[in-house]
């Protein structure tokens, strides 16, 4: 059986965790075997019922409140004991900020190898293999995991949400909460907008655009498309944007289905953050800017004339759809 | 409060990635490596930051590796740290990497181990996470400040979509990223300095390792830019529409 760990966020399960639930579903039918989902924390009969649209034949839920907040160790636990009561031979995660705190922790509990951003389904022809990704995105490695337990953790929009008609019969069990110690005295959410590394359109601005003044430019175009907007690293270090806003080497790592850089040379260490992204579009005054090698479509320009002229024509795309 | 940081040693940021052996092998040929970004900048600088300002009194590093990885850890001294392991054991197998940084940990008696959010050539943020069960201790992924006062820590650290505030007690383990301090380079008397640190050599604990990285693969080349007149984006909402159907 293939336990996949369903992240939730307000009682809504989260879009890597349905990601993870197809991922889940697909492993088991090349396995012959099923996915069911775990769940921790309060949400209602509906949020659960969404799992079986992707693939979930059961969810397995811990109700109590007490998992509401986020504890590493706890839901190491939970997880832990149900795979164990289960026999569950692997399990699905999503490498995401509760991910990356979980999945190692499992991994040593149970002495399960894990393999930690995957992106493609295990191949099991030959023992259980799974393709991940290495060297800031610029390249993949096959990892092969020798226990019995597997674990893998998929990276965040590599894998698509896949609907299947399915529906799953929930079963409730009651698991204490062995929390680590870590009381939680404040969470700061940015309110309203997409999280960037969920975001699946991007607009993304670089020391081009000459200044903070000049950002309304690519807000409106990320308005426009409904993206979220990023930035290059001198750009928040010169504090013309927010710090989380920051992509590449030592910023966030996103893998959108759009990009959009403007006025960004195209350094390698942000191509490291955002090269996993499927399409690429730059936008730079310099024909020679080394970001026009790795992107799938570009426009030789000057954004400040490029960016409005860009805007309208979605917005007319968009009142013509 | 005595400190480990782990450290490991990358290929520079710039690095051409290249594989040899049927792609079994990183080449090493021309590359140069250095500290790991994360475990300098931010886990070892905070570190020297917190025995500074009284709150800790001890730091040492860690590292589990070759001897190939002395010059890196010499670097990494040369900004601070009284001291220096090396587990003289090459791997790939994260865990097998954290049981001997665990080892080394509760033999030490470390209060907090502290690790870089993630390695620039495996990408696991894996570390961390297993040494901290490994020890039965707290576990701080992706913290942003951290911050001690009489074996009390107050950290932030990341969450999806924002940033949480928390507090526990020592002993405990965190990860450590952008936020937690400046990039610090390392001065002359730093340098001089770390050739005469002591550098302890332990052979590893024998472990089993649970993953094997059978081969590596390069992505497909991109297919080429296509571009588009500056004066005509309308034709770009049109294939991102139609051709790249993203839109
Ligand atoms: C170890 C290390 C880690 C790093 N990590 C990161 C990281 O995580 N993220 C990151 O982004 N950087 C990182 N950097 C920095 C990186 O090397 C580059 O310096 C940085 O990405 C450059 O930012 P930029 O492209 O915005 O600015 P610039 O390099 O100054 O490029 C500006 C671009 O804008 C174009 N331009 C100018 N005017 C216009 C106009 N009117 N219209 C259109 N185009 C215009 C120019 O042609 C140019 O290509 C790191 C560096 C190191 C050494
Ligand atoms: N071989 C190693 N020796 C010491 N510390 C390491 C080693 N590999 C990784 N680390 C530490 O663990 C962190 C996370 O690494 P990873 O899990 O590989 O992404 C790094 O930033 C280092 O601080």
């Amino acid at each position: 059986m293939i336990l996949v760990f369903a992240d939730q966020s307000e009682g809504q399960i989260k879009k890597q965790s349905l990601e993870a639930m197809s991922y889940g579903a697909a492993t088991a039918a090349q396995m012959g075997t099923t996915a069911e989902a775990v769940v921790l924390g309060t949400a209602d009969a509906a949020a659960l019922a969404v799992l079986g649209n992707y693939g979930a034949a059961k969810v397995h839920h811990v109700p109590a409140a007490s998992y509401d907040n986020f504890d590493a160790s706890a839901y190491t636990n939970a997880l832990a004991n149900l795979a164990k009561e289960l026999g569950a031979t692997v399990i699905v995660l999503s490498q995401t900020t509760s991910g990356k705190a979980i999945g190692p922790r499992l991994s040593a509990r149970l002495k399960a190898g894990l393999v930690a951003g995957a992106v493609a389904l295990p191949d099991t022809t030959n023992g259980f293999v799974v393709k991940k990704s290495v060297f800031s995105g610029k390249a993949f490695a096959h990892v092969k995991v020798n226990t019995d337990i597997k674990i893998v953790s998929l990276n965040p929009n590599a894998y698509g949400k896949i609907p299947a008609d399915g529906a799953a019969t929930v079963a409730i069990h009651d698991i204490p909460f062995a929390g680590s110690g870590i009381t939680v005295k404040s969470v700061n959410k940015v309110k309203g907008t997409v999280p960037l590394s969920e975001a699946e359109l991007v607009v993304s601005g670089g020391r081009g655009l000459k200044g903070p003044e000049n950002w309304h430019l690519i807000e409106n175009l990320a308005e426009a498309i409904g993206a979220a907007t990023a930035c290059s690293r001198p750009v928040a270090d010169a504090h013309w944007r927010p710090h989380h806003e920051h992509v590449g080497q030592t910023g966030g790592a996103i893998a959108p289905n759009l990009y959009i850089a403007v006025g960004i040379s195209g350094a390698i260490q942000h191509l490291a953050g955002v090269n996993r992204s499927k399409t690429i579009v730059v936008i730079n005054k310099d024909a020679e800017a080394p970001f026009f090698k790795a992107a799938d479509y570009g426009i030789v320009g000057d954004a400040f004339e490029v960016l409005p002229k860009l805007t309208d024509a979605i917005k007319q795309m968009k009142a013509g759809a | 409060m005595k400190i480990l940081v782990c450290i490991s040693k990358t290929p520079d940021t710039t690095a051409k990635i290249e594989f040899t052996d049927n792609g079994t092998k990183f080449n090493e040929a021309g590359v140069q490596f250095i500290v790991n970004p994360y475990d300098e900048w931010y886990a070892l600088v905070r570190a020297l930051e917190l025995k500074e300002a009284g709150k800790a009194s001890h730091v040492s590093l860690i590292t589990v590796a070759g001897a190939d990885a002395d010059p890196i850890i010499r670097k990494a001294l040369a900004i601070g740290g009284d001291d220096a392991i090396r587990v003289n054991l090459n791997s790939s197998d994260p865990y097998s990497v954290a049981s001997q940084i665990a080892k080394a940990a509760a033999d030490g008696n470390y209060d907090l181990v502290l690790t870089g959010k993630e390695t620039i050539d495996y990408n696991g943020s894996s570390i961390g996470g297993m040494v901290a069960e490994l020890l039965n201790r707290p576990y701080v992924s992706l913290a942003t400040a951290l911050d001690a006062e009489g074996g009390k820590l107050s950290v932030n650290r990341e969450i999806e979509g924002g940033e949480e505030a928390g507090e526990l007690s020592i002993p405990a383990v965190i990860s450590c990223q952008k936020g937690m301090a400046e990039q610090r380079i390392p001065n002359m008397k730093g340098i001089m300095g770390a050739r005469t640190k002591p550098l302890q050599v332990i052979e590893p604990e024998s472990s089993t390792p649970l993953t094997e990285i059978v081969r590596f693969e390069m992505p497909p080349a991109k297919a080429g830019v296509k571009l588009v007149s500056a004066d005509d984006p309308a034709e770009l909402v049109r294939l991102l529409h139609q051709e790249a159907k993203v839109i």
